[in-house]
């Protein structure tokens, strides 16, 4: 193999899974050290320069980081990093000096936001202190879109989401709410210099099977119902419910039921437990409030007596998989299964739609009727209309939303500058040696062997009466500070440097997880094969080094590499280092 | 500094026919200086054990004083293991062997250990045939009181602080030859790849094994002008051949040439495949090896790999004719022939 390149940013970038893993690359090592170090503050600060709303994702983050922990690859579950980012909110203290505050110094330049969600605020949050006037449409009375209306209140206390919504607006947004925007022709005809759509993925699927009009009644779209419930449009539901879909809507439709008067609820899904889209944890949340969750049930229709909804009736199915993988539900021939019902709740999944945008404004549609995105710049084919969040590529989660709302904001920042989108700022990298003395390191290099810590909830019988109080209660700062000992300071490279290396085994023989072999060099496959300990994580980069004086190569698996610093440590020559390597991405006016 | 290794391990982690992996070999965490060539020598000794399927409660580690003494410390944390006085370590090997001659005896000792305060131990053991292995971690200097010369430091070998040795070095493989040890191999810390198979080889032997293992002292002795360091070593090393250790149930694959190969067969049926020997050298050879010794000083090369190797079933135990069984084992009845067989004896004698 040729050298590893480590001057490309993006290597020693993988290595930090978890940073590399999220969609807003969110330094994740290293709040959890300020955490670790009681920095709350700062901890939250690394966080909101990143991801906007800290407080908001440490409850309800799909955390894309935390499989991709290396925790998960040497034990068995990762860092409660979601939950760690929640103590940084909740024990911050005053964070209004860190923030920016206007009035800025204008630049003469306007900018509407279509949309009041994460992404638009992320765009506001980044254009606005560099003078840009911001205008900002939403048809909901304040904002925060789905994370107002789609998430409720047990998982996202609003005191939060209106904290975080505030310190964007307060940077001197003009709002519009409850204007929906009902033609982008009446926006461009304005004079905006650039136009970001963010209007989300608003439509709830729909399930035309017989009796749905008969018992429309009492059945209900799930996202127009929570979103009805945040605003206190309905305030209970019948005694038998039935929850259909097995994602997080669906989750988060069923735990409210059972706090609007729902006593039997039950969630009915297609697919098999497993492959439910929800996030494991949420399912486990919603089995804890004595939810049962029945797969590879599909829906039938809807049973009807009387004008009145009696229930509904549902095929048993298995999956099949052909070689392909590819799955298809058959039905077990068993006789159809009736569950009796007062309401039911659809939550089958969300789609874009944009019946305001009229199609002769010179926008290309796709053949899925979706406006055509650049998948770097998130500009649409009307140069100066940008998109970004569910509006652009489908429904996603929250901190995508905010990842493709920074590409945006400095997309915009470009086009507004009359500068090219395609030559775009690079990240902000540094690598700085963590050595303090001949065995001390600036970083805890000591790897503890503690389990994964339990965020402990409220009282059931509590919170199930009222839907406005928190579940999770979210870490005290003692077990805080053990959960982010847990981390392993993926950030912290062990830097190589050959010239210095007199080959005297010393790294190989004290590495805990047999992660360097000195070799001869040969190609990848060959060598995965003939290290230490075989390297079969194939997405885990080897870090190979130059030809050494006795013409063997140095080979390192990045794969289970603890950070433990003592290959450094034991290295007579300093040709390993620790070296704390930092990587920030791109922020509009960079 | 981190006297704590972290307890993961890697998750695939080979295992050996006891379901043990390397790491349930591993010892505490050494303390020696980072780079020292012991550890090496420690990580390769793990690695042999593991290799061997060696139960660790069956071995018995002993060393003297000194940095190499250590070690034992740091490798084979579940076996026996005794830290002799200084330069004593072959009496309380003999005291053990003598007593129980089950476990594997694993003696480490260093170039001060043996060749001067040790000395007169050391000849004893070998000559005795004594049935252990006895490894010299080899550094030429005094590592643990600032690296004076050692008596195994080469003559005209130049010191971290620029003074060259005047005396003449002592050659321990030599020397084991000389006294006549059935097993002498010399390696070098930064070679796994051949010390791992000498460890091994010397392990399954019968007798007294010696090996000299060339490690460099990274402090006091790893300079310029210094015939112990790691450069010096890999320019001058010349080795007897590569070796190969074939275990007794294992079938043999590799092929080999007449003519530059050879095979010596161990006591339990075990293998050791030389390969590309050296010219005019026969392993079996004592006179051949004691001229490849001298003929490698001449030339200021290190030689290394297996020197010499004599098939013997001569070792202490068969000398003395003791017992079959470790002492520990024996019970009263046997210890003790009673009154009768004592009248008898007796009777006899007068």
């Amino acid at each position: 193999m040729q050298p590893t390149n480590t001057k490309d940013p993006e290597y020693y970038h993988k290595v930090v899974d978890c940073q590399y893993a999220c969609p807003a690359h969110t330094p994740v090592p290293e709040y959890i050290r300020l955490i670790a170090a009681e920095k709350y503050t700062e901890a939250y600060i690394v966080n909101w320069e990143s991801n906007v709303f800290p407080g908001v994702l440490g409850r309800t983050c799909d955390r894309p980081c935390e499989p991709a922990c290396r925790r998960v690859r040497v034990e068995e579950e990762p860092v409660a990093i979601c939950r760690l980012k929640r103590v940084a909110a909740d024990h911050k203290g005053d964070v209004s000096e860190y923030i920016p505050v206007g009035p800025f110094p204008p630049n003469g330049k306007k900018v509407a936001l279509i949309g009041g969600g994460p992404a638009s605020l992320t765009v506001a949050r980044d254009l606005a202190p560099l003078g840009y006037e911001i205008h900002l449409f939403d048809e909901q009375p304040a904002g925060g879109g789905m994370m107002r209306t789609q998430i409720p209140s047990f998982r996202l206390p609003a005191s939060v989401l209106d904290e975080e919504v505030g310190h964007i607006l307060n940077m001197g947004i003009h709002t519009q709410f409850l204007s929906y925007v009902d033609s982008l022709r009446s926006v461009i005809d304005k004079d905006y210099d650039a136009i970001f759509v963010g209007t989300g993925a608003p439509r709830g699927r729909n399930l035309n099977i017989p009796g749905r009009d008969e018992a429309a009644k009492n059945i209900h779209v799930g996202i127009e119902w929570l979103q009805s419930v945040a605003f206190e449009h309905i305030n209970k539901i019948g005694k038998r419910v039935i929850v259909l879909g097995g994602g997080n809507t669906a989750m988060d439709c069923c735990r409210t039921a059972r706090r609007l008067g729902g006593e039997q609820v039950k969630v009915l899904v297609r697919s098999p437990f497993a492959e439910m889209k929800a996030s494991p944890w949420e399912k486990e949340d919603a089995m804890h409030e004595d939810i049962p969750i029945m797969d590879n049930h599909v829906p039938v229709e809807f049973v009807v007596e009387n004008g009145t909804l009696k229930g509904m009736m549902f095929e048993k199915v298995h999956p099949v998989y052909d070689e392909k993988g590819k799955r298809s539900l058959v039905p077990t021939g068993e006789p159809h299964v009736f569950v009796e019902a007062d309401d039911v709740l659809i939550a089958i999944g969300q789609e874009n739609s944009f019946p305001w945008i009229e199609r002769d404004l010179g926008m290309e549609f796709d053949k899925w009727d979706m406006p055509v995105v650049d998948a770097v710049t998130y500009q649409s084919t009307i140069p100066r209309v940008f998109f970004g969040g569910d509006a652009a590529f489908g429904p996603k989660n929250i901190i995508t939303a905010v990842a493709q709302a920074h590409s945006a904001a400095i997309s915009i920042d470009l086009f507004c500058k009359g500068a090219s989108l395609n030559e775009r700022p690079h990240p902000m990298v540094n690598l700085v040696s963590q050595k303090m003395g001949i065995h001390e390191w600036s970083y805890d290099s000591m790897v503890t062997v503690d389990k994964r810590f339990v965020v402990p909830q409220a009282d059931k019988k509590l919170t199930l009466s009222n839907r406005k109080i928190e579940v999770e209660l979210g870490f005290d700062a003692l077990t805080a500070w053990k959960e982010a000992e847990r981390c392993l300071n993926c950030d912290v490279q062990t830097v190589f440097r050959e010239p210095l290396c007199i080959e005297c085994d010393a790294c190989v023989d004290i590495c805990p997880t047999s992660c360097i072999t000195f070799t001869e060099n040969g190609d990848e496959a060959d060598l995965r094969t003939r290290l230490k300990a075989p390297a079969i994580n194939l997405s885990q980069a080897l870090l190979v080094s130059d030809i050494l004086p006795t013409k063997r190569v140095m080979v390192k698996d990045e794969d289970v590499c603890l950070h433990c610093g003592l290959c450094a440590e034991r290295c007579p020559t300093a040709a390993w280092d620790m070296q704390l390597y930092t990587y920030n991405t791109a922020k509009a006016g960079a | 500094m981190s006297y704590v290794r972290p307890k993961f391990r890697h998750p695939l982690l080979p295992t050996n026919d006891l379901g043990y992996t390397a790491s349930d070999y591993e010892g505490s965490l050494s303390t020696l200086c980072a780079g020292c060539g012991h550890d090496s020598i420690s990580a390769a000794i793990v690695q042999a054990c593991f290799e061997m399927n060696i139960e660790p409660h069956k071995v018995a580690k002993l060393s003297g004083i000194g940095c190499s003494s250590k070690t034992p410390a740091y490798f084979l944390g579940q076996s026996h293991g005794f830290n002799t006085v200084h330069g004593r370590m072959p009496s309380v090997a003999t005291g053990a062997n003598l007593a129980n001659r089950d476990l594997i005896y694993l003696g480490v000792s260093g170039d001060g250990d043996t060749a001067s305060i040790g000395m007169g131990q050391f000849v004893h053991a070998v000559r005795r045939n004594l049935n252990m292995v006895y490894i010299v971690m080899n550094n030429g200097c005094y590592g643990l009181t600032k690296g004076q010369d050692s008596a195994t430091a080469d003559r005209g070998s130049k010191s971290k602080a620029g003074s060259v040795n005047p005396f003449e070095s002592i050659d321990l493989c030599g020397l084991a030859l000389e006294l006549g040890a059935t097993f002498v191999g010399q390696s070098f810390s930064g070679d796994k790849t051949q010390l791992i198979p000498l460890i091994k080889a010397a392990m399954n032997h019968i007798g007294f094994a010696f090996l000299n293992v060339i490690s460099p002292c990274v402090t006091f002795n790893n300079n310029v002008g210094s015939t112990k360091s790691y450069d010096y070593v890999r320019q001058h090393m010349e080795a007897t051949s590569t070796m190969d250790f074939v275990p007794m149930q294992t079938e043999i694959t590799a092929t080999y040439d007449a003519g530059t190969d050879a095979a010596i067969t161990l006591h339990d049926g075990s293998l050791v495949h030389l390969h590309k020997l050296a010219e005019g050298w026969d392993p079996s050879n004592r006179m051949s090896a004691i001229q490849a010794l001298q003929h490698a000083r001449n030339d200021a090369k290190v030689l290394t790999g297996l020197i010499y190797y004599g098939a013997t079933d001569t070792e202490l135990h068969e000398v003395l004719n003791t017992s079959d069984r470790p002492l520990n084992s024996l019970k009263e009845n046997e210890l003790c022939p009673g009154k009768a067989k004592l009248e008898e004896i007796n009777k006899g004698l007068r």
